[in-house]
């Protein structure tokens, strides 16, 4: 991937747009300047006037040839095969599906993660699960015990929410000691963003009559492993989701299908896949997947148990590695915030290492709980720059640096790493990871 | 305007108040009724105070063929990792430059090591041993790491009571949150 020239179709460089006023070193410029005239004003002069003639009124192959006729289910342009997950596997051939796929965040746009790019992180493969036969069963400390069909969970009242889902885990290339050289996607892309649609959680528990003595909820997968995790009931009853559908389509296999949990903003392990059993008990029950992993190493050897929320997160996607940049000039900055706290208040974004910082402009399509798109334009005078983003939510939480994450936690930490991130851009234009 | 968040809360809270107020009808209400003959082999979370642990007993040394035929070959003959995770080992380590965490060295609750064991090994083809094999493979495994004696019978009366090195080492981070 590293040195991959996308063109600077892709990352818009605007050129002969009247200079507007720098707001922070290293050619930062205003938020609010230009947006709409420098994009009209970029297209134009992206384009060489001369290619442009040479093919003007000359009909494309396409254009007489007729085009194939419609299809069952769509898939993208050919050309555009190269977007895919990259995947990853734990230990070999004895477990072929412990693993997991990273989300190429730094090919994609907007907020939404289309489903066949959603990251995976599974821990004994994907089940094929025959949705006739599965159940959804609430027990434990409730006063009915009730199995769910999928069909039944059908016809109850739905609604919708747009939320990221983190593994706990993502990020932890950037724990190495030195900074791996791959892309952006391959470090941050164990997290995505879908709007996902199904029945509120509290809504079937008040069927079940949850017993006051219930203070926790294990939720149990019907994978080859039966992966399990001990939830509270306040997040349960708060905003927990038992989601059928992912931006509009049935989940995914590796989504989880025929249903999922979703705890919007607390780390993907808990937002448990192939849901079949939810138990109703008065304490965690130290599970092996909250006690000897999704634990957090303390430097005195001690551990944190039960750390949930996805601390406050950003990153630049547009440009990291694997970008070339086309030469000094106009860029647009682009990138994705997020916070397990619920909104992203403000994304900063810094082109000299952080020694000063402009404030990004967050597109309009930002919600709690969700991927915020922010951007801002800027000026690359050719020299070498560090650029990072930094993001603040709603609690006034702010991303720490990897110096400020790595002296919370002992050696080997690998989960809750949100540290911001360093592109460093070197004089001929490429995109590495820095400390 | 509303959250998705607060409207999620909202609709659960509408049919809530359905249920409560009166007019049961008004709820889906489409789960079926499940008894406890239902939950037989589908209820098999085990709790630290060894709640679900079913009968049977085993000792370390019952479990010896069965840990080499089954576990060995990912796990090593002495749980010290191979293609798989290490069991035994890394007392000390977990303050130091290369903490090692294994279930002698790291995990709190020896029920746990019961639970995964019966949900998840062996990997190739897990739920295939019976609660017998499960019990010998656990005081195994705790009698690498020194836990137990390799004749002491592990069974669901002892298992909770077995104290595993580690057990002060967590600090449960929900409870000790800020409630604000």
């Amino acid at each position: 991937m590293r040195g991959t020239r996308y063109g600077p179709g892709v990352l818009t460089r605007f050129a002969n747009v009247s200079d507007p006023i720098p707001v922070a070193g290293g050619g930062l410029l205003s938020r609010r300047a230009l947006l709409k005239g420098a994009m009209v004003m970029g297209a134009g002069a992206a384009l060489p006037a001369t290619a442009a003639n040479e093919h003007l009124g000359a009909a494309m192959a396409w254009q007489k040839t007729p085009g194939r006729p419609p299809t069952g289910y769509g898939n993208p342009s050919r050309f555009e095969s190269a977007v895919t997950r990259t995947t990853y596997n734990r230990y070999g051939a004895i477990a072929l599906g412990n693993g997991g796929s990273f989300t190429p965040l730094e090919r994609l746009r907007g907020t939404i993660t289309p489903n066949g790019l959603h990251f995976e992180r599974h821990h004994q493969g994907v089940p094929d699960i025959d949705p006739a036969k599965h159940r959804l069963v609430v027990h434990g400390l409730v006063r009915r015990p009730l199995r769910f069909s999928i069909d039944a969970l059908g016809r109850y009242p739905m609604t919708s929410t747009t939320a990221f889902i983190e593994c706990a885990g993502n990020s932890f290339p950037n724990t190495n000691d030195k900074p791996p050289q791959v892309t952006c996607g391959e470090i941050h892309g164990l997290v995505s963003c879908s709007e996902w649609t199904g029945v509120p959680l509290a809504m079937l528990l008040e069927e079940a009559g949850v017993r006051t003595d219930a203070k926790w909820i294990v939720a149990e997968g019907a994978d080859a492993v039966s992966m399990h995790r001990s939830i509270p009931i306040e997040k349960a009853r708060d905003d927990a989701l038992v989601a059928l559908y992912q931006n509009g389509e049935r989940l995914r296999p590796e989504q989880g299908y025929p249903v999922r949990l979703l705890l919007p903003g607390w780390e993907g392990n808990m937002s448990v896949k192939w849901l079949h059993r939810l138990e109703l008990v008065t304490a965690p029950v130290q599970a092996r997947d909250e006690t000897s992993h999704y634990t957090d190493a303390l430097p005195d050897g001690r551990a944190l148990q039960f750390t949930f929320e996805m601390g406050v997160k950003s990153v630049i996607t547009q440009p990291s590695p694997g970008w070339m940049l086309q030469g000094p000039g106009y860029y647009d900055i682009s990138g994705l915030a997020w916070s397990g706290a619920g909104h992203v208040a403000r994304v900063d974004v810094s082109a000299d290492g952080g020694r000063t910082w402009a404030q990004a402009e967050l597109l309009e399509t930002a919600q709690p709980f969700a991927f915020t798109r922010f951007r801002l334009p800027w000026r690359w005078d050719g020299g070498p720059v560090r650029l990072m983003s930094r993001a603040m939510d709603e609690r006034e939480q702010i991303q720490p640096t990897r110096a400020e994450w790595l002296q919370r936690y002992g050696a080997k930490q690998r989960y809750h790493y949100h540290a911001i991130q360093t592109w460093q851009v070197d004089d001929m234009g490429e995109v590495s990871n820095a400390y | 305007m509303p959250t998705e968040r607060s409207r999620i809360a909202t609709l659960a809270a509408a049919v809530a108040i359905a249920l409560c107020v009166a007019n049961v009808s008004a709820a889906p209400d489409l789960g079926e009724p499940v008894s406890a003959a239902d939950l037989v082999g589908l209820s098999i979370t085990i709790g630290p105070d060894g709640n679900g642990l079913p009968p049977g007993r085993g000792t370390a040394i019952d479990g010896v063929d069965l840990y080499v035929d089954r576990c060995a070959s990912c796990h090593g003959v002495r749980g010290q990792g191979r293609t798989g995770p290490a069991l035994a080992g890394g007392a000390g380590t977990l303050a130091g430059k290369a903490p090692v965490r294994t279930v002698g060295s790291y995990w709190p609750h020896a029920t746990t090591l019961f639970d995964y064991i019966r949900r998840a090994m062996p990997y190739d083809n897990p739920m295939s041993l019976t609660n017998e094999q499960v019990y010998q493979l656990t005081a195994y495994v705790l009698w690498l790491n020194g836990i137990v004696g390799r004749d002491e019978s592990i069974d669901a009366r002892t298992l909770p009571g077995v104290k595993m090195p580690n057990r002060a080492g967590f600090v449960n981070a929900w409870d000790a949150r800020d409630r604000d």
